[in-house]
Order: C-alpha cells, then sequence, then structure tokens
C-alpha cells in the first residue's frame, strides 16, 4: 500500500497539497501516482507569476511509462515552481511528498479547500484503482 | 493470474512491480527500471527471460527443414553451438517471429522464440515439420537467465565449476556450450556483452540468488525494453509483423538470398522486393526537445503524415527520448513526430544508438 501523510489533503487526480501559510499551498503528485507512472523524465512546470483555476492544467509529469497532466486543486497565482526537477525529475519518485513537489499556489479562494480529499479518503480511493 | 516462472518468488521477494507479459507474471521493475538500465550498461544485471519458449528438433533431415523454415540460412552453422538471428516468414513475406538457433548437431537444433508468439510459432513450426519427419520438443523444465553487462561475463565465471569455466572462457559471440547441465550461450538483447544461461529449472533460483550475492542487479523487462532499442533491436509486434517484410524492419541482412535454389517459405514473395528500393524503411529517431517518444505517434514531413513510431521510449544513456519509425524510402534528415496536440521535430539516424554502453549520437 502506497503512503499518504495525514496532514495533507489530496485530489481524484493524485495530487496532494500541502498548508504552506493562510493562502500559500504547496502542490504535488502523490506516491501512488510515481508509483503508478513509473521512472519520471521530464517534469514540465507552470511560470512563476501563472494564474490558474482549481482544475487547470498547469503541469506536465512525463514517465518512461506514459505523459499525465497534473491539475491546480486550487485558484491563484503559481508563486514557487521546483526548479530541481528539471535536471532531477526522480526526486518525484524518490520523494513525492518532500523534495519531488511541483509548485506553490497563492490561493484566490480557500473555500476550495473543501472539496479536498483526507488521507483516509484518498487511500480507499486509491486502493480501489 | 498468470503463468509464473521458476523465479517468480524470487522477483516477488526483491520487490518487483510484476505485470502480465503474453500471459505470464513478469518483473517490469524492482523499483526503478532507469537504475537499472545503467546498472546493465555499467556493470552487470540478471533478466529472467524463462517465459520465452524454447523448441528441440530433431530428426535426420532437420537441416534441410530449417533451411525451408528460416529467412536466414542455417547453412552458416557448422559448429557446435553455433547461433543464427533470423526470421520465420509466411508465404506472403511476413514475419511469423524473429527468433535464436542453435546447431547441436546433423540430427539436432535448438530455437529460441518469443513467448508472445508461442502458440502459433508451435502450430506453424509443426505443421512445417511433418513433412520433413521432424520431432518438435518444447522445453518446459529449464530456465534462462540472461546476464549482461561489461562484468557480466565475469560474474558469471566465478559461479561456473571448472569445466564449465574452461568452456564459457573461450566462447566467441553468438557462441553456445554445454557442460554440466548448463547451456551457456554469449547472446542477449542489451547490445553488452554477456550470457543467456539455460538451466534445469529446479537449480535456477540457486543460480539467481547466487547472482545477485556476487552483485549482478536483477533486471526487469521495462530496462529490457530500453536497452534493446538503445542497441538498435527490433522488437517482434512493434517492429515487425504477419504483414511486414523484413525488408522494411531493417532486417534485410537477416535474408540470406544465396544459393539461389534455396526455396525457403516467403522467398518467392520477397523476391521480386529484393534489388527494388522499398517503398518504406525503418529509421531512428532522435527528440532533442523535452518529451518522450512512444509507439504510434504519427510521423510527419511536409504537413502530411508519412509513417509512424513502431517503438519508442527515453534513452537513460542519451538522456533523450529515441525510437523507431516506419517511414517512405526518401525520407532522411529530420521529420515531425505529433506528441500531445504538439509537432516536435525528431533526428532521422541509423541505429544503433548506443554501442558497447558509448552514445553513438549527441
Amino acid at each position: 500500500m502506497s503512503n499518504a501523510p495525514s496532514h495533507l489533503k489530496y485530489t481524484k487526480s493524485h495530487e496532494w497539497i500541502e498548508t504552506v501559510s493562510d493562502d500559500t499551498y504547496r502542490v504535488g503528485i502523490s506516491d501512488h501516482a510515481q508509483d503508478l507512472l513509473g521512472d519520471m523524465v521530464f517534469i514540465e512546470l507552470p511560470e512563476v507569476g501563472q494564474t490558474v483555476s482549481a482544475s487547470d492544467e498547469c503541469a506536465v509529469v512525463e514517465s518512461v511509462k506514459a505523459a499525465s497532466d497534473v491539475y491546480s486543486p486550487l485558484s491563484g497565482e503559481i508563486i514557487e515552481i521546483n526548479e530541481s526537477l528539471e535536471d532531477s525529475p526522480d526526486l518525484v519518485n524518490r520523494d513525492p511528498y518532500g523534495d519531488g513537489w511541483l509548485f506553490t499556489v497563492k490561493a484566490t479562494d480557500s473555500s476550495e479547500l473543501d472539496e479536498l480529499m483526507s488521507a483516509d479518503e484518498y487511500i480507499e480511493l486509491s486502493s480501489e484503482e | 493470474m498468470g503463468a509464473k516462472t521458476a523465479l517468480y518468488q524470487e522477483h516477488v521477494n526483491l520487490g518487483a512491480k510484476v505485470v502480465d507479459f503474453a500471459g505470464w507474471d513478469m518483473p517490469l521493475h524492482y523499483g526503478s527500471q532507469v537504475e537499472e538500465h545503467y546498472k546493465v550498461r555499467g556493470e552487470a544485471g540478471m533478466f529472467d527471460v524463462s517465459h520465452m519458449t524454447f523448441v528441440d528438433l530433431k530428426g535426420e533431415r532437420v537441416r534441410e527443414f530449417l533451411r525451408n523454415l528460416l529467412a536466414n540460412n542455417v547453412d552458416r552453422l557448422q559448429t557446435y553451438g553455433r547461433a543464427l538471428y533470423t526470421c520465420m516468414l509466411n508465404e506472403q513475406g511476413g514475419v511469423v517471429d524473429d527468433l535464436i538457433v542453435y546447431f547441436l548437431g546433423e540430427t539436432h537444433f535448438r530455437l529460441v522464440v518469443n513467448a508472445g508468439t508461442h502458440d502459433k510459432d508451435m502450430a506453424w513450426i509443426e505443421h512445417h515439420a511433418k513433412s520433413f519427419d521432424v520431432a518438435v520438443t518444447e522445453l518446459t523444465n529449464v530456465a534462462l537467465i540472461a546476464v549482461q553487462g561489461p562484468d557480466a561475463r565475469n560474474k558469471v565465471h566465478e559461479l561456473l565449476s571448472d569445466a564449465q569455466r574452461e568452456k564459457a572462457l573461450v566462447l566467441k559471440p553468438f557462441n553456445a556450450t554445454e557442460s554440466e547441465g548448463f547451456f551457456i550461450s554469449r547472446t542477449g538483447y542489451t547490445g553488452e556483452d554477456g550470457y543467456e544461461v539455460m538451466i534445469p529449472q529446479d537449480q535456477a533460483v540457486d543460480f539467481w540468488r547466487r547472482l545477485h550475492k556476487i552483485g549482478v542487479h536483477p533486471v526487469g523487462l521495462g530496462a529490457r525494453d530500453t536497452l534493446r532499442l538503445e542497441a538498435g533491436m527490433d522488437l517482434y509486434s512493434a517492429e515487425m509483423d504477419e504483414e511486414t517484410s523484413p525488408l522494411e524492419a531493417g532486417l534485410k541482412w537477416t535474408v540470406a538470398w544465396e544459393p539461389q535454389d534455396r526455396n525457403f517459405i516467403g522467398r518467392k514473395a520477397l523476391e521480386p522486393q529484393y534489388n527494388v528500393t522499398p517503398a518504406r524503411k525503418l529509421v531512428g529517431l532522435i527528440l532533442d526537445d523535452r518529451g518522450v517518444l512512444r509507439g504510434h505517434q504519427r510521423v510527419i514531413v511536409d504537413g502530411e503524415v508519412v509513417g509512424e513510431v513502431t517503438s519508442g521510449s527515453f534513452s537513460p544513456t542519451l538522456g533523450k527520448a529515441i525510437a523507431f519509425a516506419r517511414v517512405p524510402f526518401d525520407v532522411k534528415d529530420q521529420v515531425l513526430v505529433e506528441m500531445r496536440g504538439k509537432q516536435l521535430p525528431a533526428r532521422v539516424v541509423k541505429p544503433p544508438f548506443v554501442r558497447h554502453g558509448k552514445a553513438c549520437f549527441e
């Protein structure tokens, strides 16, 4: 069983969301998602300053197996991206909840957070796949 | 639940991600297929390829039978253990399968054919063997472990008995030897030196564990595919199939036209194409942009779809995507490949992409 830390929120499309401060949130893909995709070879990240709406495609993770879109879980502005993924896409495999984070979004509507899943709900969803 | 090789439980114990491959439960990787790829290029890796089909052919007329069955000429095999890569064609000149044939004696040859084509191959071989009185026996009590990489031979030598080692040490590429129940062949599907060792099933676990203990890394089917792609080796059902001629799959070198009176199956259909420029050819592609070439992506020249990628992946050695593609014969230099709604330029090259562990292209 892949792990899903309980302090994070999750989406059905396998992103995780960590609260950094009041309105900023860090986003990555779950251990389950990286495990399904296998070795990452390219990561395409959004631009810093880019405005996104919840469930917009805003990044692509491409593995030896497949390319997969990453959706922004929240509306807002991209304020930081994980530049080390350019040279080390495998960080997403090795540390999906830590060094393998993708981007940070400054959210404009924190109520969107209520739509997200808890770790328990996510584990249930991912074990059904 | 698929069929399981003698090493299945070893794969599970090593943490393999197990997938279905042609009805077999096989390891895709044991954590990271890219790392496994590097291990084979730089050190030594071992693959369980026991799911492949092993067929012994015996009879007084077995050579005559194979001269008819195979597009390459088994008359090239005159010494014990000599191996030959060949296609087995249908009457239309399409490829029923590609295989390795070994000479074990004037009345005894051995074939190693693909797992995915087991049923049709056995039916095809048995059907044609009848008129030559050749006995066709599938070997079902053996395991095949490929050990590949620059250190592979030395690692295997460490585990062999003195008698076995003596025979293995003098083996030339594409030759095999038999000693104390081990059939040791200096062949592989990675572009590296190494062996494929056929052993009785009840010794497979022990041999695998001993290899692992002396530092040979387990490698799954994922890396097997990227290794063979870098090495410029075709995969049956991707680069060729029953509708594709070997002449359009980069395999003209495996079709033996001489002597002209050797009437192998498919010859009549191929002969008119022999001295003619084929309509299509198989080329290598390299993508310098970020992205991964994958099978069935469309290849575009001057705004027109002219062909498709037959297999593609990320090449760990080059650090970029590579592929085989079938395109019109006059295509050269550069094409566009359609992926994810974009058209990206790809360089047209002649495989292999990697030779003896070194990239052939930037």
